[in-house]
């Protein structure tokens, strides 16, 4: 089983994101459960969101204390939210950060590190800071936990083909550093 | 392996999807977290003209559920949802569509009740309606909530059962979480739970009176007939889930046991918190451990023997609750539990472990705990106390 643990901001889209990267994964035949903490959170606060994938049924209910991978929305997040809590060696960060994976090794030395510039991407293409189609992008280039084809049709059926271009531009765009 | 792909709902959208295909005639009821998108998406199902229904706006749970009622008892299909302080408002009438027996269909998305307030989930909300005669289920999934919704309204239209029915889904944890969900087609859902037009009383051609005043000669009698009425509904529930398991592959049986015959230690639960334990049990297995789990899907009416059944060669039980009953012996699921070990003539130790109130997670560990409370009292054969509060500071 994969666990996943999306850090962003109010109105990014994060429940969005956990509930498209499900349904990609679901396309291609695996099982998946997307959630978010729910809570008094407003435009702009904090927001936690998770996904399970995994080829089989998913009984756990929990939240997901020890994620595989991170993925922050927010270019300021790492600022102000521990986001390696209870992160394990083997576990790989997905960063929205105009900085590179080599810079950010200096705060998150112990763990495999993708970044991707996603609100310049979201910008340009969307013309809104809303970076949760950019950054599955971006977490499909670092993990390969899904097929990109899968997450452009799911990212297609939901929006359009400007979200579809701009997952594919963060695919590319995204640089990896091993641990 | 069902080779069509799944739809990928949370567990409201897989409700509101079964509702449309259910062709139900009246909607009503008020919005409150965290059953609102039930309602939001059939209002958009009927918007458009996908589901014919009479979508009737109302100023508050109580209102939802008295214009159920009636339009049950003048021949239409219904449905209404609630939660936590909405549930409650609807509480006198719970008691009255019952005892008319009419089959409203209600989905309770498990909510904690204030005060303070709080939108997660537990089930402070359900606990207080035990006692108003309605058929009340629990489901672990969203597919198992799809799957109930078309149940219950073949149920509780039978002729033999005519009751209304409550399918008990956990806030948040399964109405906002997106899974997979195998929906049966149309056609499927409508050859299986057609509407049943004899149900029909009220009518202006001909006039009648029901639920009228009733004096101490008949009125224990009539009480007694819908009590009656609701155990005699259990061997019906059971054929249908059989039946529904013939159509699609899924059935839930009235109580959910895992590996409890060779167990030493067993855990009974109702709710999403089962799927938990079921993998904590799978897990503890595989390390040689001797446990078991059962869940209940049924609750109301309460299936003693099924659970007897699974329970009986346990040599010690925990008994979970997500609701605190202040006052009262114990929680209302170890009651009812200790109640039916008394009744079948057992006495197997048992513990009460409260847990998951107002939203707070409940971890493998925190059933792994449980477990080792229990293993403590297989070894010392000792019951030091018969309460657990899991993960409450003092």
């Amino acid at each position: 089983m994969i666990e996943i643990r999306w850090h962003g901001r109010g109105g990014q889209g994060a429940v969005t994101a956990t509930e498209l990267l499900a349904k990609a994964a679901v396309k291609q035949g695996l099982n998946a459960q997307a959630f978010a903490m729910f809570g008094p959170e407003r435009r702009g606060s904090p927001v936690v969101a998770f996904t399970r994938i995994d080829k089989e049924p998913i009984e756990v209910r929990s939240h997901i204390y020890e994620p595989d991978i991170v993925v922050t929305l927010d270019p300021t997040i790492i600022n102000i939210v521990d986001i390696s809590t209870g992160l394990k060696p083997s576990s790989t960060l997905v960063i929205n950060s105009k900085s590179s994976p080599k810079e950010l090794k200096k705060s998150f030395p112990n763990f495999r590190i993708a970044t991707v510039d996603a609100t310049s991407i979201a910008l340009k293409r969307l013309g809104v800071p809303i970076t949760n189609t950019v950054m599955l992008g971006a977490l499909v280039k670092a993990t390969k936990i899904v097929e990109l084809s899968n997450v452009e049709k799911v990212v297609s059926e939901r929006f359009n083909r400007i979200n579809v271009e701009a997952v594919k531009e963060a695919f590319n765009e995204t640089v990896v550093l091993e641990a | 392996m069902q080779k069509v792909e799944p739809f990928l709902l949370s567990g409201n959208l897989a409700i509101a999807y079964a509702i449309k295909q259910l062709n139900v005639d009246v909607v009503s009821a008020y919005p409150i977290t965290p059953q609102t998108t039930i309602i939001e998406k059939i209002s958009e199902y009927v918007a458009k003209g996908e589901l014919k229904a009479n979508f009737m706006l109302v100023e508050s749970e109580h209102s939802a559920i008295s214009a159920c009622l009636s339009a049950a008892a003048s021949g239409a299909r219904v449905f209404t949802s609630s939660s936590s302080q909405g549930l409650l408002l609807m509480h006198e009438i719970l008691f009255i569509t019952s005892a008319l027996r009419l089959p409203v269909v209600m989905v309770v998305a498990n909510r904690s009740v204030s005060a303070p307030i709080n939108i997660w989930n537990d089930h402070g909300d359900i606990m207080p309606q035990r006692d108003t005669g309605w058929i009340q289920f629990f489901v672990e999934s969203a597919q198992e909530a799809y799957d109930k919704v078309i149940q219950a309204y073949r149920i509780a239209e039978d002729k033999r059962v005519r009751l209304p029915i409550m399918v008990n889904m956990d806030g948040i944890v399964l109405s906002h979480t997106y899974e997979p969900v195998y929906p049966l087609s149309d056609s499927e859902v409508a050859s299986f739970s057609p509407w049943n037009l004899s149900l029909k009383r009220l009518d202006p051609d001909n006039p009648l009176t029901i639920g009228g005043f009733c004096y101490p000669d008949y009125y224990f009698e009539t009480r007694y007939q819908s009590s009656k009425a609701l155990e005699d509904s259990l061997p019906i529930i059971s054929k249908v889930d059989k039946e529904f398991g013939k159509l699609s592959g899924r059935s839930y049986g009235l109580v959910s046991p895992l590996k409890c015959d060779d167990a030493d230690a067993i855990l009974v639960s109702i709710g999403s918190i089962s799927t938990t334990i079921r993998a904590t049990v799978k897990k503890l297995r595989e390390k040689g451990k001797k446990v078991g789990m059962v869940s209940l899907k049924l609750f109301r009416p309460f299936p003693l023997n099924e659970l007897i059944k699974s329970i009986k060669n346990a040599k010690a039980i925990g008994i979970i609750d997500r609701a605190l009953s202040p006052g009262a012996v114990a929680g209302p699921l170890f009651t009812d539990v200790t109640s039916a070990l008394y009744l079948s003539k057992m006495s197997i130790p048992a513990v009460n472990f409260f847990v998951g109130l107002g939203g707070r997670d409940v971890k493998v560990e925190d059933i792994e705990s449980m477990f080792a409370n229990l293993k403590k009292i297989l070894k010392s054969g000792k019951i030091e106390k018969h309460s657990y509060y899991v993960g409450l500071r003092e």
